[in-house]
Order: C-alpha cells, then structure tokens, then sequence
C-alpha cells in the first residue's frame, strides 16, 4: 500500500472524534432538510435550504440549474480533479405527509430520514466539517444535492448535470443515508415499467370471461411469474406494487402493475421487457381490457472493476474504520456516472430500521463513522490514489 | 397610544431578521447576553430536536445565544438525559433556589430561570413545537436588540395557507378568542392588541423579568402582559410572527383548566388595581361533568393560581446579581 494512503487511513479515527464533536450541525442539518418535503419534480424547497447552507458556507458557483439540481464548488488548490459528490433530495412522500422528524439521544427518526434527508445533510455540512478539521483538497469539489432521481424521475438531475456541465468531472461519489457498509462500484441492467389495464366505457359486461381489471392484472402476473429466469447472467424480475379497484362491491375498472426487470445483460433486460410488453398485449386482446405499457427508468449495466484502484481503496478504507463491506450492484445515481465512463462509488453513512417506513430510523453514532469514510475517499481521490493506471 | 400605530410599528415578521451575521454583530457591539429558557415536563420526543437545532445555528454557526437551559419539573420520561446529551444546560426547577418551597408548573420553571440564567435577554420557548425552526429564537430576540424601547417580545403565528388579499380574521386559538381577548376587551383594551397574548414564546430583558411577579399555573403569560403593560405601557410591547406552530392540540377539558387560572389571575389583578373589590373571594375549584353509565358524575379539579414574587425581591437573587446596594 503507498505511504500516502497510509497516512491517509491513520488520519481517519481522528477524523471521526472530531466529526462527533460537530455532531449538533450534521444532526440539525438533518432535521431541516428532512422536514422539507420533496416529492420528486417538487424537491424546489428543499434545494433552495441546501443551496443557501452552501452560499453560508463560502461555496463557489451556488446555484440551481434548470432541472433543479442545488449545486455549489468547493475549489481546490488547483489540483486536476473534480471530484462530484452527488446525493439525491427527493423523496417518496408528498406535504401531505407529517414529516417532523423527532431526535432521540442514539437516533433519528421520520419519513427518508436516512433515506436521503442524510445524505443530503452530510453534503450541507461537510464544507463546514473540513474547514474545521482543516482539510484542504487541491482538487475541485462539485457538491450537488440531485432533482428528479427516484422513480419517474429517473436520475434525470444527475444525468442533466453531467451532459451539460463544463466542469470536467473526474470522479464520482453518491452518498446515501443508508446503509453505512454498502458500496457499490457497478451498476446492473434495470426498466422499470407500468402495465396498466383500463375497461374502457363501453365494454360488454355480458360478455364471457367479463372480470375487471384486477383480474386481467392477476392473468398478466401469472404469466410474468412463468417466464424462465437464467441463472447466469443474473437476471430477476421484480413485481413491485399494484393497484386497482375502488372499493369491495364494484367490479375494478382500472389496475396497475409497477414491476422492475433487473439483469448483469442489458440485451436480456431488453428481450424480457419485449416478452412482458406481448403477454401484456396479448391478455389485453383476450380480456377486451385497453392496456398501456410505460418504461419509467432504464440502466445500462456497467461500472468499474473490482480491482480498480478507487473500488480497492474504498474498501481499505472501510476496513481501517471497522465497517463490514457489503459489495452490491447500484441501481441508482452511480448508472448516471457509469454511463459516461465516469469512476465511480455510492456509499452509506449510517444503519437503519424501518427503512422505507414513515418510521424509518437511523443510528447518530455510526455517522461519524459514515462521513470520516467519506472524507478518506474524498481525501484519497485527492491525492491521485483512486485515478485509473495509466 | 393608537393601537393601529402600535400594529405597525411594534409588529413584525421573522424574515425581517434573516441576517443572522448582522444581528450577531449588533449584539456582541450593545454586549449583550441572550439566554434561551426550555421549561420541559416529559418531552423526550422533541427536545432532543430542539437543542440541536438551537445549539447548531444559535450557537456555532450564528453566535447568537449564550446559554441553552433547559428548566425540568421532574420529568418521568428520559427529557433530562437527552437534552443533556446534545449539550443544554439541564436543571430540576426544584434544586433551584432550593430554600425555597418548591412549587409545580410551568410559571415556576420561568421564574426561577431568572434566577439561574445570565442572560441580558432571555428568551422562552416551549418544548413541544414539533416544527422547531431557528426564527423561534431569532425573529423573538431581534425587536430587542434593534428596538431599545421595546422590553417585551411575544410570538404570534398568523401565515394562511392562501389568501387573496383584502380583510381576514387574525387570531389566536380557542382561549384566546373565547375568554383572554373578551377579558382584555373589557379591562384592558389595548391589550387587544397582541394577536397571541397565551403564546409561550416570548423574549424578555431580564430587568423587565425580574420586576413582576410570576403565577405558577395557567395564568403565567396573561399576568405578564397585565404587569408589563400597567408599569411600561403598550410601547414596551412589541410581537413577531413566526409561521407556523405546529404543537400538541389540548381537549377542550383542559382548556377549561387552563381558562379557570387565568380567570384567577386577571381577577387577582383586577383587585390589586382597584377595578374589583378586594373582599371578593373567588373559588378554586373548577367543576366539570362526565357521565358514568347513565348518571352524572362531577369531577372536582382544584387549581390555585399561585405567585411567586417578583425575583428581584428574593436575597439569593439580589446577591447574585449584585443588586444588594
């Protein structure tokens, strides 16, 4: 292992005592983003709070772009590296939603808590973390609190950044609430689709095999769950949600089925997605039902290699902090940087419960640990370590 | 004094202060001390909250307060622990000016804040605000240190979800509307004034605190608005809106109670001025009804409205503070 990296990963325990001392400025950024709602496509409110905490903190270039990305640079020293640290703002639930967030003395608990109210408050609060443990980069850092990520967003902020920027991004990190140990270096193959069936208003009751759309739904699920999955590549698909009917007695008119095809081969993730798109069709044709068939969100699968120097680094750096790895393919912001070529690692800040719940709850103290992560790789893309072999 | 001219000179808006920096820099050039006072009885959900948020853009970022307290009448639940755990100050309201005999309520944890903190101003703020937000502090602190007359600085929270222009109705809650403002109307119409007058934030210089006396129970906040008022005037007052507040909603059982002390406060105020004749002895049992079965059962709360006296009378305080000449 170079010396610098040593230095580096001897640096890191420090690292975390003092981030423990900061502790009330990550957990209050926490609570302020986290009680902002941000549906994706209206996250506007929470990136105007984040883009304020950068222009508080001294950031270069505060700003919003046109899809709504909050963004701010950290320049370096004049070092040829501009590293992105991208955590995406939005979230699942809408202002109808209670989002105050309750602060107990081990943990943190309300809607995305972790998910990524956390990442989002690593980002607002690691300028203010640097400068107080006096890390200066000699690299660029873009930070970037993404728009329109999850769902029918589609990464579309991160995406939008990276086809339009002029900073010449060198390296990639997305940082997530959640689970501190995650990283992920690749990215699998992955469509997200929508079958939705529609009785349309003049159907013919009477007529045989006249069910509703439920049971067209339930036909079409019967028949994605007989499609032969291959063992390698690894491909799986995902029935996510369902949705249908208004109430015990009225025969449903209409009913949706949200599913995830995921694949290590993108031609496969293609030919399935044909597959379900024909017997989507073809229960259609049988049932009289009117059916539309919607691709939300596609990934090419990809990344960089296991041996690549930013993926071993990251992991040695987990293991001088005494984080358990779990090594798992992405199927978020990392496709976007993957997609142009662009090094790079998500990774997690803390543990969780009820993850995905309105009670979702993150432990404060791995935190700590999370962000000294964090900044070693910060720190160890800096200094040349993590940069492909020439 | 015109009460429309006091509306638009004494009321303001949070966001008129959100230069935190310049609000820093005009406290530490008067060099004044701002202590902030959470009286708490079991608020473990959101205390913790609180002092983070506070200690964070209060005291690191934005050096506005000096003091984060946190005044307990013996919480049952972890209250103390977790507020100690993120950095406040945390005291039993018993173990301060411990010869004394100890009394229970919330007026008694914001007298003996008097004695205990050492701010110039100090600030109130209730525990339960479940959307805590910095201009709880800032938007009450401000009126002071930018209005040298003004002593008294009280919370009010009026933004509509949608309006579209013209004439609304502005008000406070149920208590407000149905009992303190009719009473106000009747002996004291300029009070009228203040928009939220049960509100439990306020922000107040400490000679102001230290000069009136402090009802323990429900009465705490109208006693003062009546104090203040017949010793500096309406000009003393000013109040900010701040939102919204989103708290604990109370049955309307407890309103009750709560509409029981303050009758008993202003009624005790009534007397000392003269308005009523002192040898008029109120009860202090508020009767209420609930039905068992079938049958009509009265439930008795007794609820005396005590005082403690101005701080300023009390020796421990005076030697404190050096007040003794």
């Amino acid at each position: 292992m170079e010396k610098g990296i040593i230095d580096i990963l001897e640096k890191l325990p420090l690292v975390q005592n003092r981030i423990h001392e900061l502790r009330e400025t990550i957990l209050a950024n926490l609570v302020m983003i986290g009680e902002i709602p941000a549906p994706t496509f209206q996250e506007a409110a929470r990136v105007e709070f984040l883009v304020n905490r950068f222009t508080e903190s001294g950031l270069q270039n505060c700003s919003t772009d046109e899809v709504g990305n909050a963004l701010g640079i950290l320049p370096g020293r004049g070092g040829n590296r501009d590293i992105l640290l991208v955590a995406h703002l939005d979230s699942e639930y809408d202002g109808k939603v209670d989002h105050s967030i309750s602060v107990q003395q081990n943990s943190v608990s309300g809607p995305a808590v972790g998910d990524n109210a956390l990442g989002a408050a690593a980002l607002a609060s690691l300028p203010f973390i640097l400068e107080q443990l006096d890390i200066g980069l000699d690299s660029n850092l873009v930070l970037m609190g993404s728009s329109r990520s999850l769902g029918r967003g589609d990464i579309e902020g991160l995406r939008f950044f990276l086809g339009n920027s002029e900073v010449p991004i060198t390296h990639g990190i997305c940082v997530e609430g959640v689970m501190l140990g995650r990283i992920s270096y690749s990215s699998i193959g992955l469509m997200r689709c929508e079958i939705s069936y529609k009785v349309p208003e003049e159907y013919d009751w009477t007529r045989f095999g006249a069910v509703g759309a439920i049971v067209t739904l339930n036909e079409v699920m019967n028949r994605i769950l007989e499609i032969p999955l291959p063992r390698r590549p690894r491909t799986s698909i995902v029935l996510g949600s369902i949705r249908g009917g208004a109430g015990y007695d009225t025969i449903a008119t209409e009913a949706s089925l949200r599913f995830e095809i995921r694949s290590e081969s993108a031609e496969l993730v293609a030919s399935l997605s044909q597959r379900i798109g024909d017997i989507a069709a073809e229960v259609s044709a049988n049932s009289g039902a009117e059916v539309a068939f919607n691709i939300f969100a596609q990934r090419k699968p990809g990344g960089i290699q296991f041996a690549h120097p930013l993926a071993v680094h990251a992991l040695e750096i987990m293991k001088s902090l005494d984080i358990k790895p779990r090594i798992s393919p992405s199927t978020s912001e990392l496709s976007a940087f993957i997609d142009r070529g662009i090094p790079a690692v998500a990774i997690g800040l803390t543990n969780a419960d009820d993850l995905g719940k309105l009670t979702e709850r993150i432990a404060i103290e791995p935190i700590y640990t999370g962000i000294a992560q964090l900044i070693g790789l910060i720190l160890a893309i800096d200094k040349g370590y993590c940069d492909e072999p020439e | 004094m015109n009460l429309n001219e006091w509306l638009r000179n004494n009321t303001f808006h949070h966001s008129t202060f959100w230069d935190l920096k310049a609000l820093v820099e005009e406290k530490e050039r008067q060099k004044t001390t701002i202590s902030l006072c959470i009286p708490t009885l079991n608020e473990e959900k959101t205390i913790g909250k609180e002092i983070v948020i506070f200690r964070s853009e209060l005291m690191t970022r934005y050096h506005l307060l000096d003091e984060i307290a946190v005044i307990d009448s013996g919480s049952k639940d972890r209250t103390r622990e977790v507020a100690e755990s993120f950095g406040a100050d945390v005291y039993l309201a018993d173990k301060i000016l411990p010869g004394l005999e100890p009394k229970r309520g919330k007026g008694e944890n914001l007298w003996k804040a008097i004695y205990q903190l050492s701010g110039d101003i100090i600030v109130y703020i209730d525990a339960d605000i479940k959307n805590i937000h910095p201009r709880f502090v800032y938007g009450l602190v401000a009126p002071l240190i930018y209005h040298p007359d003004v002593k008294y600085v009280k919370a009010f929270y009026d933004r509509p979800l949608a309006f579209s222009g013209g004439v609304r109705p502005s008000g406070g809650g149920r208590v407000t509307e149905i009992l303190t403002r009719p009473l106000f109307s009747l002996f004291f119409p300029e009070l009228t004034a203040i928009i939220q007058p049960l509100s439990g934030e306020y922000a107040v210089r400490r000679e102001v605190l230290a000069q009136i006396p402090f009802p323990i129970g429900y009465g705490v906040e109208t006693a003062h608005l009546i104090d203040v008022y017949g010793r500096w005037g309406l000009g003393a007052f000013a109040q900010t809106d701040l939102d919204q507040r989103v708290h604990r909603n109370q049955s309307t059982r407890d309103l009750g109670k709560m509409s029981f002390g303050i009758m008993q406060t202003v009624i005790s105020r009534l007397k000392t001025m003269g308005i009523m004749t002192d040898s008029f002895e109120v009860a202090t049992v508020l009767r209420q009804f609930q039905v068992h079965d079938r049958d009509f059962e009265e439930v008795e709360h007794q609820i005396v409205e005590e005082e403690r006296p101005p701080m300023i009378e009390i020796p421990e305080y005076r030697e404190k503070f050096d007040l003794s000449k």
